[in-house]
């Protein structure tokens, strides 16, 4: 009971600093190409409001991207210290993935970001906007490979087991496993539409208090046309990765439908609420539609949907958990496509910047992003369960087994440690967002060039802005 | 194949560690002599001339990590798990030093000494875990069946306790000869100042770490003390005591440079020391780099992405402490 407990500990200190960590990243993945374009279409048109919004979001990248540098340190190292026999077991095939991340990635995101942040006037307008180019491609590619190592532990192949460990034998196998093409795209789309709404959300905050100038709008046009456009091929990008699981890994959606048994031919409903109760082996109190769950999954009206009693009682991940947070992230994906449609109707009307109630919905679904992220990433991860590499290697074999004590120590201070460290760290991004863009930011043109001392040096310290109202809105201030 | 992938992948790995302590050394050396500057803006000219470099500084960390994991797994899981409480310090202790970089110059002013301390705890605490993990590395691992089979505890020995002390000691002159190089003005004059006396203390530490080693290790004794091994090694201690001679005299006669360089010499030539005491061994004292190795396929596989991408880190890397070469004044503060 005590060793169980103290693997309870492990799994929730896994969990708990990876949620705070992916927050980061797939704010600065979606943040990244935002910038990107933006200076791109500053160097193409020469429209001032792109600009002013570069600046304006560097400097919130800028925080974003530290914090998610020190929490992702912490991932790194916690497979070989909390995970030490799954490290073991199938490091020949992460090892190596998480190796490429860091040489391919992470140099190339660490390289240019100085220059991105504080060379606007140290080196040329191109080389410039070729570290922001660098640093965008960085997200991504790091997104590359995590997913590949992360999807590998979710459909494995391409390897042999010699010893009882991973011996890879086809590396394009590997990382080109069933549920990557899937997992990748859906998680690289859901950081941009993260994003997208997080602007989105920042603008309609400063339109609703009346401040009103081109660079909000431009924000906010910006983001709806993304949640028109990326919400509903996000859609349709999970469907197939739905497919996807329900091939490889049919226990996670029995999970996710908390569905339980097939009764005779009928074809599976959809069970639309309920509450699944391991236990009892039923889903409780539920609401469902005939032969729609066969028609989702299987696209035919016959086909059934494989069921969690199909499955050992000690192979099946927790369906009461899969259920509700498939369901999260379903639900706010629709009010995404809702608020796409809706900026469509407005801004038809000309009425996307005025409309109160649609500015307060945009308001509210600022977070809306991140939540879903969460929430998918709960349903997939807690749906591989009991497995930590599916079918291959249980999570209660994987922990390095240190004590209680210890885990509850060191869960006890990386709670302490990131409520207060990124709790502060998301207050000063909210300040810099209720500052708004400022108008005419980065104009002067100073001396530059290689070697000049005039700009500053102080990348992670971009957005330098004093917690003090009112002194940091002089213009130029900075570079 | 023909080719000796442990091998290189011990050397890849160990240049990575080697590019961690000399680059973070100094952006954490930073930190730890923060207490004896005390005016705010001196204190920002301190953490500028770090600031554009420190995230790829500490990536070097993350590849050294990433690299075990990948090549050596075996030493990955053993040597991570039985450090786990130190690993743990440290890397809280980098999440406290990162964040401050960030939050210090927003804060308000009666707030911003909080991040100072975040700065230096978050400093100290990194670095002097660093120092326990490698002194509890040199220790050895209890190894029984490809697991650790240690105490939680095993690391806390008066040994490894104080190597975190050394190497706090060896960061502090890190910092300090860069700051000679990198400002100029009072706080230049400080730091040359403390420069002196931290070369001694430097001098005292790595002195007795060098003895203690062998005294309480004795394969390594027997390592240094037999011949012709002794002559072989000779030129490491004597290069030391060469070194600091240079590096007191090119304090002494003012010069901006040069005490970073030799400072580099004299870490570079300890870290040299510590790899003839454990070489081959990846987990001490049994356990060597052919006997942990990942299978070639994955060292193969990650051999050619690192030797095809290393030079252009090592390019880009380079262009951007260029980018932001010479001296940082207060007159880049930008508040």
């Amino acid at each position: 009971m005590f060793g169980l407990e103290a693997l309870d500990l492990a799994r929730i200190q896994f969990a708990f600093t990876i949620s705070f960590h992916i927050v980061f990243p797939a704010i600065t993945i979606g943040l990244a190409s935002y910038l990107a374009v933006l200076e791109g279409l500053w160097l193409k048109t020469r429209e001032e409001v792109y600009r002013d919004l570069y600046h304006f979001w560097a400097k919130i990248f800028a925080v974003n991207f530290g914090m998610g540098v020190v929490s992702g340190l912490v991932m790194a190292y916690q497979f070989g210290t909390n995970w030490s026999a799954f490290s073991d077991f199938a490091g020949a095939v992460t090892g190596p993935l998480l190796t490429y991340e860091v040489l391919t990635a992470f140099f190339l995101e660490a390289g240019f970001l100085g220059v991105m942040l504080f060379g606007w006037n140290r080196v040329g307008p191109g080389l410039h906007f070729f570290s922001t180019v660098m640093v965008a491609v960085g997200t991504l590619i790091s997104t590359f490979w995590i997913l590949a190592s992360n999807s590998w532990m979710h459909t494995p192949q391409g390897f042999e087991i010699i010893d009882g460990r991973v011996i890879p034998t086809d590396w394009f196998a590997v990382v080109f496993n069933p549920s990557f093409p899937y997992r990748l795209a859906h998680m690289a789309t859901a950081a941009f539409l993260a994003t997208a709404f997080f602007v989105g959300a920042s603008a309609a905050w400063h339109l609703l208090r009346g401040r009103d100038n081109p660079a909000i709008r431009k924000m906010l046009s910006m983001a709806m046309w993304m949640a028109l456009l990326v919400a509903p091929v996000q859609a349709v990008i999970g469907d197939f990765h739905g497919l996807n699981t329900l091939k490889y890994q049919p226990a996670k959606i029995a999970a996710i439908e908390g569905h339980w048994e097939n009764v005779g031919d009928e074809p599976t409903p959809l069970i639309l609420f309920g509450w699944p109760d391991m236990e009892r082996e039923e889903t409780r109190f539920k609401i469902e539609i005939p032969a729609l769950g066969s028609l989702i999954l299987t696209h035919s009206l016959d086909k059934q949907v494989p069921a969690l009693k199909e499955f050992a009682k000690e192979d099946r991940p927790n369906s009461t958990i899969v259920f509700w947070t498939f369901r999260v992230m379903v639900a706010l994906g629709m009010l995404m496509i809702l608020t796409g449609l809706w900026s469509l109707w407005l801004r038809m009307r000309g009425r996307l910047y005025e409309n109160r109630a649609f500015l307060y919905m945009a308001l509210w679904m600022g977070p809306s992003g991140v939540i879903a992220i969460l929430a998918g990433w709960y349903t997939t991860e807690i749906g591989r369960q009991p497995w930590i590499v599916h079918g291959l290697m249980r999570t209660a074999d994987a922990s390095s087994g240190h004590s209680f004590a210890q885990m509850s120590l060191t869960l006890a201070l990386f709670v302490v440690v990131y409520f207060a460290l990124f709790g502060a760290g998301i207050s000063y991004v909210m300040r810099l967002v209720r500052k708004g863009p400022v108008i005419n930011e980065g104009k002067e043109e100073g001396a530059g060039g290689p070697g000049q001392k005039r700009t500053p040096a102080r990348p992670l310290s971009a957005a330098d802005e004093s917690f003090e109202e009112g002194q940091s809105d002089d213009l130029g201030e900075r570079n | 194949m023909g080719i000796d992938l442990p091998f290189i992948w011990a050397v890849i790995i160990i240049f990575s560690i080697m590019m961690y302590v000399v680059m973070d050394g100094f952006d954490l050396g930073i930190g730890i002599l923060f207490p004896f500057v005390k005016s705010e803006r001196e204190r920002d000219v301190m953490m500028n001339t770090v600031a554009p470099v420190w995230d790829g500084n500490e990536t070097w960390l993350v590849l050294g990590g990433a690299g075990l994991f990948g090549a050596f797994p075996l030493a990955y899981s053993v040597v991570l798990s039985a450090l786990y409480l130190p690993l743990i310090f440290m890397l809280l202790g980098l999440i406290f030093r990162g964040v401050a970089f960030e939050f210090r110059f927003k804060a308000k002013a009666e707030k911003r000494h909080l991040w100072d301390k975040a700065f230096i705890g978050g400093s100290l605490t990194a670095t002097f875990f660093q120092g326990v993990a490698l002194g509890a590395f040199i220790d050895g691992f209890q190894v029984v069946e490809r697991k650790f089979v240690g105490g939680a505890f095993d690391w806390f020995t008066p040994f490894s306790l104080f190597c975190g002390v050394a190497l706090i000691a060896a960061y502090a002159l890190l910092g300090c000869t860069w700051l000679i190089m990198k400002t100029e003005g009072r706080l230049q004059q400080q730091m040359h100042d403390l420069a002196r006396p931290l070369v001694f203390v430097v001098l005292g530490v790595t002195a007795l770490v060098s003895l203690w080693t062998p005294l309480a290790h004795s394969p390594i004794a027997e390592r240094w003390f037999s011949m012709p091994n002794l002559l072989l090694f000779m030129p490491v201690p004597v290069l030391v005591l060469l070194a600091t001679w240079a590096l007191l005299r090119a304090i002494a006669r003012n010069a901006n440079i040069s005490p970073f360089i030799l400072t580099l010499v004299l870490i570079f030539l300890g870290y040299s020391g510590l790899g003839i005491s454990l070489w081959p061994y990846i987990i001490p004292p049994s356990v060597t780099i052919w006997e942990a190795s990942a299978p070639p396929q994955s060292q193969g596989f990650m051999l050619v992405g690192a030797l095809l991408i290393i030079p252009f880190i090592l390019m880009y890397t380079a262009w951007s402490y260029y980018v932001f070469r010479g001296k940082v004044t207060e007159e880049d503060g930008y508040h």
